[in-house]
C-alpha cells in the first residue's frame, strides 16, 4: 500500500492539529461567543448582547489597566533586550571554545526549566524590608534606613519579570547571531571597521529577526501575566489579566470573556507592530 | 574571533564577561537563597539570619497539616508531567516528520501552533472551562488540565523538532531506501535513532513545562490541585519557610529531570563520537 505524500503528512500532523483544535481553537471560539452572553448570579445565559463590551469601554479603570500593563511591557522589553543582546553577543563572539559556549548557554537556560512561581517568590527574602539587599546596604552604611520600595512595588514587579523572561530574549538572539557568517566580520575588520561599526552595521541588522522573536515572546508574556503583578506588587498594582481573573473568581464569565477578547486584539496589534518592523518568517522557516 | 592581531583579548571581553557573571548571579542568586532558607531552624523566619538549622519545614510539608495537600498535588503533577511528556514526544515527532513535506493546510496548522504559543495562558484555560461548562462536563486535571497543558507543551516541542530536523541530513534516509528499506524500517532504524538526542530534548520540554505550568491549569484542574496551584495557594496563606522548602523540593525534581535528560544526550553523542572513530 502506498500513501500519497499529502495524506502521509496529514496522518503525521493530524494528532497535533486535532488536539490544538479541540483544546485551543474551539475554546477560543467559546470565549468569543461567551463575550456576547448575558449572565446572572447563577449561570451564564446564551444571548447576543453588547453590554459586556459597552461596560469595558465606558469604565475608566480599563484605560489605566492597559496603560499600566503596557508600561510594564515596555520597561521589561527594553531591559530584557539590553541584557539579552549583551549576553548573546558575549556568548557568540567572545567565547571561542564550542564546549564552553554550550556550557554557558545551558547555564543560562537551566532556570527556564524550573518553576516560575518559585523563581518569583525567591525575590521575597532578597528584597524585603529586612531582606538581604537591605541588610547589605544598611550594613555598608550606604543608606541609613532599609529601603521600603524594594519589595511589593512596581520595582519588584519589573525585577521579577526581567528575571523570568530574559531567557526568551537570549535564545532567539543567540540563534540569529550564531548564524552570522564570520567571514563577513573578518572582511569588515580588514576594511578597517571599528568594533562599534561592526556591531552597528553587521551584527545588529543580522540579529533583527532574533530580536523580534524575543520581543514578541516577552511582550505577550508580560501582557498575559497576572501572578507576578499580584504577588510582587503586594496587591498595589493591577494588570489587565489580574482584573480579569478577579472577574472569573466572581464567576462573571461573560465580562471576563469580553476583556479577554479586547486584550487579545491589543496583543495581536502589538505583535503585528513588531512584525511590521521586522519580518520573522524567514527565521521560522529556516 | 574578535581577538586583536596579537591574540590579546580586547578590553570589551572583560567588560562583557563581568556583565555575564553578574547576569548569572542575578539568575541563580535569589534561587540559592531560598534553598538555604528552607533549612531554617524551627523559630526562624522568612529571611536571614538563620535561626539554627533544621529540616522541620520539610517535615511539615509531608505531614499534610497547615501547608495543604502538598504530597497529593505532588503525585498528581509528576503523573501529569509524565503523561504530557510522552504525548508531546509522540505527537511532536510525528508532526515534525510530517512538516518536512509541503502539504495543503500546513500553513494553517503552523499558525495554530504559533497562536497557541503566544496566547495568554489564562484565556486558554477560560475557554476550556467555559466549553466544559456548556457541555455540562466537570473540569478535571486528567482531561481538561492535560489538554490545556498540551496547548503549551506541543508548540514548544514542535519548534524544538524543527530545530532538530533542520540539522538532519536526509541522505541517510535515501541511502536506506536505496538499500531496500521500507518506509517504516527507514523511520525506525535510521531517522529516529539519529534524531534521538533531539527527541530527549522534546521530552525534557514536555515534562518541565507541564510540571511547572500554572496559567493554563488554574481554571482547568478541577477540584484537585496540581503542585504549582498548591504553591500559588501557599504564597497567599503560608508565611513560614515551608514555602521555601517546597521550592527546594520542586527544584530538586526539576534538576534531576534536566540532569538525566542532558546526561543521556551527552552520553549518546559521546558513543557516536567513539563509533565514528572505529569505522
Amino acid at each position: 500500500m502506498k500513501l500519497s505524500p499529502a495524506l502521509a503528512s496529514w496522518l503525521q500532523v493530524g494528532p497535533l492539529a486535532l488536539i490544538l483544535i479541540v483544546f485551543f481553537g474551539l475554546p477560543m471560539l467559546v470565549v468569543v461567543a461567551a463575550s456576547f452572553f448575558d449572565f446572572d448570579h447563577m449561570a451564564i445565559v446564551p444571548a447576543f448582547i453588547l453590554d459586556n463590551y459597552q461596560d469595558i469601554f465606558t469604565d475608566e479603570v480599563t484605560l489605566s489597566l492597559y496603560l499600566s500593563s503596557i508600561k510594564f511591557a515596555v520597561i521589561v522589553w527594553a531591559i530584557t533586550l539590553l541584557i539579552g543582546f549583551t549576553v548573546a553577543y558575549f556568548l557568540v563572539f567572545h567565547v571561542q571554545s564550542l564546549l564552553i559556549k554550550i556550557g554557558l548557554f545551558l547555564l543560562c537556560s537551566v532556570p527556564f526549566w524550573t518553576s516560575n512561581i518559585i523563581r518569583m517568590i525567591s525575590w521575597i527574602p532578597f528584597l524585603g524590608r529586612n531582606g538581604i539587599f537591605n541588610q547589605v546596604l544598611v550594613g555598608a552604611h550606604i543608606v541609613p534606613h532599609p529601603l521600603e520600595f524594594l519589595l511589593f512595588s512596581d520595582f519588584a514587579v519589573v525585577v521579577a519579570y526581567v528575571h523570568l523572561f530574559t531567557l526568551f530574549m537570549v535564545v532567539p538572539i543567540f540563534n540569529s547571531m550564531a548564524r552570522i557568517d564570520t567571514r563577513l566580520i573578518e572582511a569588515a575588520k580588514d576594511a578597517g571597521a571599528s568594533r562599534y561599526a561592526i556591531l552597528r552595521e553587521i551584527v545588529l541588522p543580522l540579529s533583527k529577526s532574533g530580536i523580534a522573536l524575543g520581543s514578541i515572546f516577552v511582550v505577550t508574556q508580560v501582557m498575559g501575566d497576572f501572578f507576578v503583578v499580584k504577588v510582587m506588587s503586594g496587591g498595589q498594582s493591577a494588570s489587565v489579566v489580574s482584573a480579569l481573573s478577579n472577574e472569573i473568581q466572581q464567576l462573571e464569565y461573560p465580562p471576563a470573556a469580553a476583556s479577554a477578547v479586547i486584550l487579545v486584539i491589543v496583543v495581536v496589534l502589538m505583535v503585528a507592530g513588531i512584525l511590521r518592523v521586522v519580518d520573522v518568517r524567514k527565521e521560522l522557516a529556516s | 574571533m574578535l581577538k586583536t592581531a596579537t591574540g590579546k583579548r580586547p578590553w570589551t571581553f572583560y567588560v562583557l564577561a563581568a556583565f555575564f557573571v553578574l547576569f548569572v548571579l542575578f539568575l541563580y542568586g535569589p534561587m540559592s537563597v531560598i534553598y538555604i532558607l528552607s533549612f531554617q531552624g524551627p523559630e526562624g523566619g522568612l529571611t536571614f539570619p538563620m535561626n539554627g538549622v533544621s529540616t522541620q519545614w520539610f517535615h511539615e510539608l509531608v505531614e499534610n497539616g497547615r501547608s495543604g495537600d502538598i504530597a497529593g498535588s505532588f503525585q498528581r503533577s509528576i503523573l501529569l508531567a509524565a503523561v504530557a511528556s510522552v504525548l508531546t514526544v509522540v505527537i511532536c515527532v510525528a508532526a515534525g516528520l510530517g512538516f518536512r513535506r509541503r502539504f495543503p493546510g500546513a500553513g494553517i496548522v503552523f499558525y495554530l501552533v504559533i497562536a497557541s504559543l503566544v496566547m495568554p495562558g489564562i484565556f486558554v484555560g477560560l475557554g476550556i472551562s467555559l466549553g466544559f461548562q456548556l457541555l455540562g462536563l466537570e473540569t478535571d486535571w486528567r482531561i481538561s488540565g492535560l489538554g490545556a497543558q498540551l496547548t503549551w507543551t506541543l508548540p514548544f516541542g514542535l519548534l524544538v523538532m524543527f530545530a532538530v530536523i533542520g540539522r538532519f541530513n536526509r541522505s541517510f534516509e535515501e541511502a536506506a531506501r536505496d538499500l531496500g528499506a521500507t518506509a517504516w524500517q527507514r523511520t525506525r532504524e535510521v531517522t529516529l535513532p539519529i534524531l534521538l538526542p533531539g527527541i530527549i530534548g522534546v521530552a525534557l520540554f514536555g515534562f518541565t513545562l507541564s510540571y511547572d505550568e500554572f496559567a493554563r491549569t488554574v481554571l482547568t484542574a478541577g477540584s484537585e490541585n496540581t503542585l504549582p496551584l498548591e504553591i500559588w495557594a501557599m504564597t497567599t496563606n503560608v508565611t513560614s519557610p515551608a514555602l521555601f522548602a517546597v521550592g527546594t523540593v520542586t527544584t530538586i525534581i526539576s534538576f534531576v529531570v534536566i540532569g538525566v535528560s542532558l546526561g543521556s544526550i551527552a552520553l549518546i553523542q559521546r558513543r557516536r563520537g567513539r563509533g565514528a572513530g572505529t569505522h
